[in-house]
């Protein structure tokens, strides 16, 4: 047994106070989860702490909550890991909160419906079969239905909206859980409406481009989603195979990247707000260069970039990532991110020993 | 006061999937839930789902199986109606945008499981039930114009007219403590099992079998309640589930002297026989004294290739290592028979009407009896859909013939009354927690896979004394929003009234036939106990009855594996 300090964020919306905290003493083995030590909290000293909670094995997607700001699920965190990880780790404090991006009801419990279920609805969330329905069931491969095993693994239980960072900037951004799943349709060979999907998708301001890599949501993901990288193949698949070129520049900003990368090695900044717009002298990038001016001066005034070093260019793609590149693109199928195919990073160095 | 033609308590997979049927067929329908739909327990059933789709088997041999597996106590015209329609139910599925599993050819895959006769139980992954209550929700979310969603209330009493039909029910609004009449002219109950009578169980926290006390407090008959299924593969401290795929997909059992022992008691399915025989041979070697020191058994899934482990049952590697700190790819994880599922239920008929007109029950709740003595894995996911659909068919038509209820005012001011008293209960008496607990571990002391007259007797009289303390148990929160407390007030009167009719029931059944073993009546006995128990609420008290096993073509033959 262990002494842990379970330092809940608490709030009662029927006082209409601010949140506090509140600390709670909790004696239990340090591999019990967080959740077990507040159910304890519960049982034993204060049954009013609120919290969402039913299977308790990470499955049910109930008790997503932050646990030293990190989002995560309560039952999937062991209380010694969670005392060393955070800000004020000390080895015996936990810190508890409701997640973020989403209002608060009362303690840890949010209101999913205003946010996170409102995101789901937005991506039409039910499959549309393709006709005519077959007799028996729709034939189709073995590795797609594989495939979209993983974003069906998602559990509904928002930690990846709670930590997505665009999400903050932009509370209209689809987010991670519904981007995940309308990868579930367009990696579903039995969907009839893919390119209006990712169409759809691809043109919303808020939509697959708005993202921002920050990894926040595979990091806060609980089951492996990993809600980015079906952010990422939904635009591979909306630009790639459906050459979509949405109005929102994702896509050639996106292509702009690796052209820049190909050809400098490092990214070179100056080439890449005209190269998203067609080019230099492109009609269209035009008025986006002269729009970007102010941060151009901006920049120059803090010396973060020189006229010379913007406009005489020294980078030369060493040999080493021109092979890179075409080791890549000279492969007959694209790598996907899906664990359930390529396995996780331990799966393989394991298999391999 | 919301009136629709049929509503729906419960949103796992019968309820959503009684909805969908019911609003199929023209009704205007409600579901109404304690919790989110995709919180419901059935997203845990893990293996995956039983039909005879392949054209190289048969209905019947499934409902053979499923006959043999219940040790005869199944009534067969039910069982030979869901095993007729599995199929058909599967394809259903499919077409609404399951992802199961696919052959190399891309047709749909199967894996072998307990107790049958052929590989016919079709699966995602290990997340069979997770996949398929998420496309439930899914068409749920589609057909939002036709089916209003209640999310978040929770259901505290249901209605009658003077005449005993059902219609309605009473339910407090968890978000704001809001209490509504919900008129209906029809009431599906599928509110899930009791699995949290016991401790430990592989059930989660909102299985506290408040559908099944429900209908039984407005005198509808309670069937097969003594069959309490025990799992064979549970995590020794937690009691968390480890899918019985893991068998299907070739894990051996072993006692602590390295003994497969089921060549023992099962010489031709070995792991594979059914639940009961396995949980039994599982308990026999550790009472014997051939178990691990920590009372369990070993479940060796290393003989699965690791890419398939990986694969197909990636929930059960992550459960190993996150709760359990075993690879299971690697070695051994140490497990033992814990609660699971109750065969028993509210009695209904092949269309999922109970006695009382009006109220229909489907899932886990009810007791067609499809599963009698023992459920099949992966027959269970089954049971909900198929009872779940003809139940929310059957509620539909009946609405069309049957004038709109309206509850008197007084319903509400009744229920309010209810819900004062737990609110203004005096402090200092035992903690809710501390009932809950001591009658989980009650049952699961004298109410598991053995027991005895002497032991029921005892579990008897505690689970009495708790009802008795039951109604001072202090609470804490007296607020409107999200108030826990007050829920899990009701839900303990919930589950003393089904660990009541379980005890009962466990003590009137004098032999034993699949999950009910009695070491003071270790044989079965067709002669005398080849009917059902029923009980009833007669007064305060359970009053014990009996119904007849229908029986279609299978004569009860000895059980072996």
């Amino acid at each position: 047994m262990a002494e842990y300090t379970l330092k809940l964020r608490r709030y009662d919306p029927h006082t209409g106070e601010a949140p506090y905290y509140e600390e709670f003493q909790v004696d239990l083995e340090p591999h019990r989860s967080v959740l077990e030590a507040i159910l304890q909290v519960k049982a034993q000293q204060d049954g009013s702490v609120g919290i969402r909670c039913s299977c308790r094995a990470a499955i049910c997607g109930s008790c997503g909550v932050r646990i030293n700001g990190r989002a995560g699920l309560a039952c999937h965190t062991h209380l010694d890991k969670a005392a060393k990880t955070g800000v004020n780790a000390d080895g015996r404090t936990i810190l508890v909160e409701p997640m973020g991006n989403m209002p608060v009801i009362k303690d840890l419990i949010v209101d999913m419906d205003a946010v996170h279920w409102k995101k789901i609805q937005r991506v039409t969330p039910w499959l549309l079969a393709k006709e005519p329905v077959p007799e028996r069931e729709y034939v189709v491969p073995h590795e797609n239905m594989v495939d979209v095993t993983q974003t069906m693994a998602c559990i509904q239980c928002g930690a990846c909206v709670s930590d997505c960072l665009s999400m903050e900037v932009d509370p209209l951004f689809v987010g991670p859980a519904a981007s995940a799943k309308a990868y579930r349709f367009v990696g579903d060979p039995r969907d009839a409406e893919q390119f209006e999907r990712l169409k759809d998708l691809a043109e919303d301001p808020h939509g697959i481009y708005d993202c921002t890599h920050c990894f926040n949501c595979i990091e806060a993901c609980p089951k492996g989603v990993a809600p980015m990288s079906q952010i990422m193949r939904l635009r591979r698949v909306a630009s790639g195979d459906h050459h979509i070129e949405d109005r929102n520049n994702g896509s050639r900003h996106e292509h702009a990247f690796v052209k820049n990368i190909r050809r400098n090695g490092l990214l070179h900044e100056a080439d890449l707000v005209p190269d998203s717009y067609g080019g230099k002298f492109h009609p269209r990038a035009v008025p986006e260069l002269i729009a970007s001016l102010p941060i151009v001066i901006n920049g120059l005034r803090r010396g973060k970039m020189t006229p010379k070093k913007a406009l005489l260019h020294e980078h030369k793609a060493p040999k080493e990532v021109k092979r890179i590149f075409d080791v890549v693109e000279g492969r007959d199928q694209r790598y996907e991110l899906n664990l359930y195919i390529s396995g996780t990073e331990d799966d393989e160095s394991e298999a391999q020993a | 006061m919301p009136a629709h033609d049929v509503l729906i308590i419960g949103a796992g997979l019968a309820g959503q999937r009684a909805a969908l049927a019911a609003a199929d067929a023209g009704a205007s329908v409600a579901i109404l839930s304690k919790v989110h739909p995709v919180r419901s327990h059935s997203v845990a059933a893990a293996g995956g789902i039983n039909a005879a789709l392949n054209p190289e088997d048969s209905w019947e041999s499934h409902a053979y199986d499923t006959v043999k597996g219940s040790d005869y106590l199944g009534d067969q015209d039910a069982i030979e109606v869901m095993c007729r329609e599995a199929p058909d139910e599967i394809l259903w599925l499919e077409h609404a945008g399951v992802t199961f599993h696919r052959s190399p050819t891309g047709h749909l895959g199967t894996r072998a499981f307990g107790g049958a006769s052929a590989a016919r139980t079709y699966y995602v992954a290990d997340i069979t039930g997770q996949a398929i209550l998420h496309v439930l929700y899914e068409q749920l979310m589609k057909h939002h114009e036709t089916v209003d969603r209640y999310e978040e209330w929770f259901t505290t009493t249901l209605l009658q007219d003077e005449s005993g039909r059902c219609v309605g029910c009473v339910a407090r609004n968890i978000r704001d403590g809001r209490l509504e009449a919900f008129n209906a002219k029809s009431v599906i109950l599928a509110s899930g099992g009791a699995g949290q009578v016991f401790k430990p169980t592989t059930n989660a926290l909102i299985c506290t079998g408040d559908g099944i006390a429900q209908a039984y407090r407005i005198g509808a008959p309670l069937m097969d309640m003594e069959m309490i299924q025990y799992h064979p593969t549970t995590l020794a401290e937690n009691g968390f589930l480890i899918t019985e795929g893991a068998r299907g997909e070739g894990a051996h059992l072993y006692n602590a002297l390295g003994e497969r022992f089921m060549e023992k008691y099962a010489p031709n399915k070995l792991e594979l026989a059914s639940r009961d025989v396995v949980s039994r041979a599982e308990q026999t070697e550790i009472n014997e004294g051939r178990g691990f020191p920590d009372g369990t058994i070993a479940l060796d899934i290393t003989k699965v290739p690791r890419k398939r482990t990986l694969e197909a049952l990636r929930e059960i590697v992550n459960i190993g290592k996150d709760f359990a700190g075993v690879d299971i790819t690697r070695e051994p994880i140490h497990i033992k028979p814990g609660m699971h599922y109750i065969m028993g239920g509210v009695k209904t008929d092949v269309d999922g009407q109970t006695p009382i007109p009006g109220l229909y029950a489907a899932g886990e709740v009810a007791c067609v009896s499809v599963h009698g003595g023992n459920r099949l894995g992966a027959n269970s996911l089954l049971d909900t859909l198929i009872f779940g659909r003809r139940s929310g068919e059957h509620a539909a038509h009946r609405a069309r013939g049957v004038a709109m209820p309206k509850a008197p005012a007084s319903v509400l001011a009744d229920a309010q009354g209810e819900i004062d008293a737990i609110l203004t209960r005096p402090t200092g008496g035992r903690r809710i927690s501390q009932i809950k607990e001591e009658l989980g571990e009650t049952m699961n002391q004298y109410v598991a896979v053995y027991r005895d007259a002497a032991g029921l007797e005892t579990a008897l009289e505690i689970v009495r004394r708790l009802k008795d303390e039951a109604p001072n148990a202090a609470i804490d929160d007296k607020g409107t929003i999200f108030n826990q407390d007050v829920l899990a007030a009701i839900e303990l009167g919930y589950m003393l009234d089904c660990a009541e009719a379980i005890v009962v029931a466990a003590q009137e059944r004098k032999e034993s036939r699949g999950a009910q073993f009695r070491t003071d009546f270790p044989e079965r006995n067709d002669a005398e106990w080849l009917h059902h128990i029923t009980i009833s609420l007669n007064g305060d008290g359970p009053e014990k009855g009996v119904a007849p096993v229908t029986m279609t073509r299978w004569e009860p033959q000895e059980r072996t594996y």
